[in-house]
């Protein structure tokens, strides 16, 4: 490895042999006068020959060089060290297990919900953000956006409806995926926490597609966000038509629903907080959550499954010292 | 987080009892004592339970200030109060003509006039007014309600509520959105309170 560091990489290469240089000149100048101006030439032609090697041997190989290396995956020796430190030294690829047990990523068993959640997941990111470049969050403008974006942007129509289409399959999705877990009970110890970090994780999907309902500001937002409020009229304590509601003081204008709505009514405000709630800290509260789901999942022993089992067939017979 | 309230009594105060896990008063009590406590773990443990105080202090205050920030103080919303007309604009039954610019209906009787409120007391939506039908029906759940805005079908909980109602000096009616009256089930009707009707 440092043979190769020496001949391959231009840079230290050139630092080593300056450093030769002055070496040289001293031991010159210890001898006699005359040589020493020899000697510094003699040295400056070495070190002009070396780096002259190294540039060339870079230019024909530079998949080679330490830089290279360092930036780019390259091939490493076929051992299972070197796989698994391919796959945690690499910070997208640090949460797959080094090793896994064949039968628990059965797609009969996982039905790789899970998964492909958090791909349809990253779509919406991904055309959710496109569609804020032409979206306006206010009163008369949003729904004018949509028309603007389901006719006249190019590719407005697809974005909009991958949006939507997938915000419909996400939780589907999560509930199939939680169905799943719940059937294979994968709930059990020691998975009881990740449980609850998924439950908290359907609520916020949820909660993103609830509040994505009112920002076309239609006719089916707008009422089904009113009704849906309305429901948080009735908050036991915090709302001013619950239980012990009245009693502490809660009227339409400062209760739970009044928080959420910022106003009595679902207005301008409304769809200003649905639009911040939808697309800036849900997602950031999911996101965080979802890290840390991923990695319990890992910490808890990968993929929850039936007991690593080895068929007769492939078990090999023992070789004979 | 320094109370300074907790001075007076911490001065006249008897030495505190002797416990493994002093109370946050006893650490107040620790750092604003003359007296140095020979024992130096107990006084980093109480420094230490200062800081946390004031740390969590500090949070937990910002958490009210943040909870307090979604509750705006000037609101722009349509205005509860507006005047209607006279009453002799209004025919029997129901008028439907403000219901975009208002969300109400006026209805007149053989006796009186009154203002319903066009918000389904199941959960908000606008009933649509069925005049074939004679009833307001509720096009969410399907609450049914008679001309009157008595609830008979569906899964309303009570009568529409009814706003205020009064004459103006001109003669004209004003309506009050913000003062409602209400028929809660079980409880007596507000229908017939002063102002919530206008008998002719």
């Amino acid at each position: 490895m440092a043979e190769t560091n020496g001949h391959n990489d231009a840079r230290p290469a050139s630092t080593n042999g300056a450093g030769t240089g002055p070496g040289g000149a001293g031991n010159g100048s210890g001898g006699n006068g005359g040589g020493k101006l020899a000697t510094v030439l003699a040295d400056a032609k070495k070190v002009k020959a070396r780096a002259t090697e190294e540039l060339t041997e870079t230019i024909k190989a530079p998949e080679k060089t330490d830089l290279w290396k360092s930036v780019l995956r390259v091939k490493h020796d076929e051992t299972p060290r070197s796989r698994a430190l391919g796959v945690l030294s690499n910070v997208f690829l640090h949460l797959h297990p080094a090793k896994i047990n064949r039968d628990a990523v059965a797609y009969n068993y996982t039905w790789g919900m899970g998964g492909m959640t958090f791909y349809v997941y990253i779509t919406l990111v991904f055309t959710g953000t496109l569609l804020m470049f032409y979206y306006h969050p206010s009163k008369v403008v949003a729904f004018r956006d949509i028309l603007y974006l389901e006719s006249d942007v190019p590719f407005g129509k697809l974005l909009r409806n991958m949006h939507r289409w997938g915000a419909h399959l996400m939780v589907i999705m999560v509930e199939l995926h939680m169905f799943r877990v719940f059937l294979t009970g994968s709930y059990k110890k020691p998975r009881e926490f990740n449980w609850v970090i998924g439950v908290l994780l359907l609520v916020l999907t949820l909660l993103l597609s609830f509040t994505g309902y009112l920002l076309p500001d239609d006719q089916l937002g707008f009422w089904a966000v009113t009704v849906g409020t309305n429901m948080a009229r009735a908050t036991p304590l915090l709302g001013h038509d619950g239980p012990f509601g009245p009693q502490l003081g809660m009227t339409p204008f400062n209760d739970v629903r009044f928080g959420l709505l910022g106003g009595s009514i679902v207005d301008s405000n409304a769809l200003l907080r649905a639009y911040i709630w939808h697309c800036v800290a849900i997602p950031i509260i999911a996101s965080i959550f979802m890290i840390v789901h991923f990695w319990r999942v890992r910490k808890d022993g990968g993929i929850s499954g039936p007991s690593q089992v080895m068929l007769e067939h492939e078990i090999k017979e023992q070789k004979k010292p | 987080m320094a109370n300074p309230t907790l001075e007076p009594g911490v001065a006249k105060g008897q030495p505190a009892p002797s416990q493994s896990k002093p109370s946050l008063l006893q650490a107040f009590q620790g750092i604003f004592s003359k007296g140095e406590d020979p024992d130096e773990s107990r006084t980093v443990g109480r420094r230490r339970k200062f800081v946390m105080a004031a740390v969590l202090g500090t949070l937990s205050l910002n958490l009210l200030m943040f909870l307090r920030f979604f509750f705006p103080r000037a609101l722009y919303e349509p205005k509860t109060k507006f005047r209607i007309g006279y009453p002799s604009d209004f025919g029997f039954g129901v008028d439907t003509k403000f219901q975009n610019q208002y969300r109400i209906w006026v209805v007149r009787n053989t006796e009186a006039i009154f203002v319903i409120s066009s918000i389904c007391t199941h959960l908000g939506c606008t009933p649509d007014w069925k005049a074939s039908e004679n009833k307001f029906k509720c096009p969410c759940h399907g609450s049914g309600y008679d001309p009157e805005g008595i609830n008979f079908e569906g899964p309303a909980p009570r009568p529409m509520d009814r706003a205020h109602v009064e004459l103006d000096p001109e003669g004209q009616i004003v309506v009050d959105l913000s003062h409602v009256y209400r028929w809660p089930k079980g409880e007596p009707s507000q229908f017939n309170d002063p102002g919530a009707i206008i008998r002719l």
